[in-house]
């Protein structure tokens, strides 16, 4: 005999009720502490996920255009972002290597863009030549600015074939 | 000179305070000595009659041990660190710098936490595979060999939060690429990193977050599981013996 069918026996007799007062406290109080500490999980998860990041600016100015010679690969080492220019325009490229965050190197003479940590190479315009980077180098979003001046945001990442022209 | 200090002993024995302390008298017999055993918060989970055989070198070189006693060593020479650290940038690195080359035994003190940490993952990788290699995890053992697994794995977090505490190049790359791993995890992976880090970028909330892990959750985490090791080694019968050693004796 199943374990309701007990139950109602048990009712329809006017005998014991289908859950007892201590399963019914039990119950109650697990219940209880389970939706407590769901709450108390997420409150933690929030607690733990900073509001407020004293974190270096992600839009940084360039400076003006004419400084970038025709076909170079320029390396900002405090942004770390490449600014590429060529016949098309000017483009934003990321040096932070896609394979484990390693700060890329623009070699001119072999004119790619390699990672010293785990040997992965790149195009100048950040496409992938070899692995074990899993990704191109992003594009970042760039314009002039109202004075002339070359301006990078590095949280809006764009299509790679979108340069800017000058 | 022998029979005087025995006679001092005898009376420090006799005396009211030590009595309260060991009250179960002079551990002469089995029976006294079992509880004196019992009777003591230190002695207790360790196991009151052992087998011979489990307490010759080869039974397990006394790697578990040694690894216990590698953990002792990091939590005081790392306590004696603390007093002079600072978890903030720029002064980790100059704190650590200080303590190699201004702070007297600094670098005595520096090194044998370094070297100490180095030698403990050696040697709870070596204890592992001991006990793999012996059948140490099988029936009735299974259970303390997941809180080994535990112990292992809390072995190389701390060693891997400590790393990032010089707070130099080595510490902040290690850690960026560690912390890129963990971002490759599938749809949470980059909410992960963030609370790891505590930002987008390895700096002094990830330093804080590492240190308070080294230095308070992680050890206690690490006592915690230890104090069942031992306590389970115990109850599960005692190191694992063969009825014949390698050599052939019994």
């Amino acid at each position: 005999m199943s374990e309701t069918n007990q139950n109602e026996a048990a009712e329809l007799s006017g005998g014991k009720p289908a859950v007892s007062r201590r399963d019914f406290l039990n119950e109650i109080t697990l219940g209880a502490l389970g939706v407590a500490g769901l709450g108390s999980a997420a409150l933690t998860y929030q607690y733990f996920s900073p509001n407020v990041l004293f974190e270096p600016s992600t839009t940084f100015r360039a400076g003006n255009p004419d400084l970038y010679p025709l076909d170079s690969v320029t390396f900002l080492q405090d942004q770390q972002v490449y600014i590429v220019r060529t016949d098309a325009g000017f483009y934003a490229v990321s040096a932070v290597c896609t394979h484990l965050g390693c700060i890329t190197q623009w070699k001119p003479e072999a004119n790619m863009i390699a990672c010293p940590c785990h040997g992965s190479k790149f195009q100048p315009n950040g496409r992938k030549i070899e692995g074990p980077a899993p990704r191109p180098l992003p594009h970042y979003s760039i314009n002039l600015t109202a004075d002339g001046e070359l301006q990078v945001d590095k949280l809006q990442i764009i299509k790679s074939d979108q340069v800017l022209k000058v | 000179m022998a029979t005087s200090f025995h006679a001092a002993f005898e009376s420090l024995r006799a005396n009211r305070v030590w009595k309260s302390i060991f009250r179960s008298g002079p551990a002469i017999t089995n029976r006294t000595r079992s509880l004196a055993v019992f009777g003591n918060l230190f002695l207790h989970w360790l196991p009151v009659k052992v087998r011979e055989k489990s307490l010759r070198v080869r039974a397990a070189y006394y790697l578990g041990s040694l690894s216990f006693l590698l953990f002792l060593i990091l939590v005081v020479t790392g306590v004696l660190l603390m007093f002079y650290y600072h978890p903030a940038a720029p002064n980790a690195y100059r704190d650590m710098k200080d303590l190699r080359f201004v702070v007297s035994n600094g670098v005595f003190l520096r090194n044998m936490h370094r070297v100490g940490a180095h030698v403990m993952v050696l040697l709870v990788f070596w204890h592992m595979f001991h006990v793999f290699y012996r059948g140490g995890y099988k029936p009735p053992h299974e259970f303390n060999w997941v809180v080994g697994v535990v112990l292992l794995l809390l072995t190389l977090f701390l060693s891997y939060t400590g790393y990032l505490l010089p707070w130099d190049q080595l510490a902040f790359w290690a850690v960026t690429v560690g912390t890129n791993i963990i971002s490759a995890m599938p749809v949470i992976g980059q909410k992960v990193r963030f609370v790891a880090l505590g930002g987008n970028i390895v700096g002094e909330n990830a330093l804080l977050r590492f240190y308070v892990l080294h230095v308070v959750i992680l050890p206690l985490l690490a006592f915690l599981f230890i104090g069942v090791h031992f306590w389970r080694v115990q109850k599960d019968g005692g190191l694992t013996v063969r009825s014949k050693d390698d050599d052939g004796k019994n």
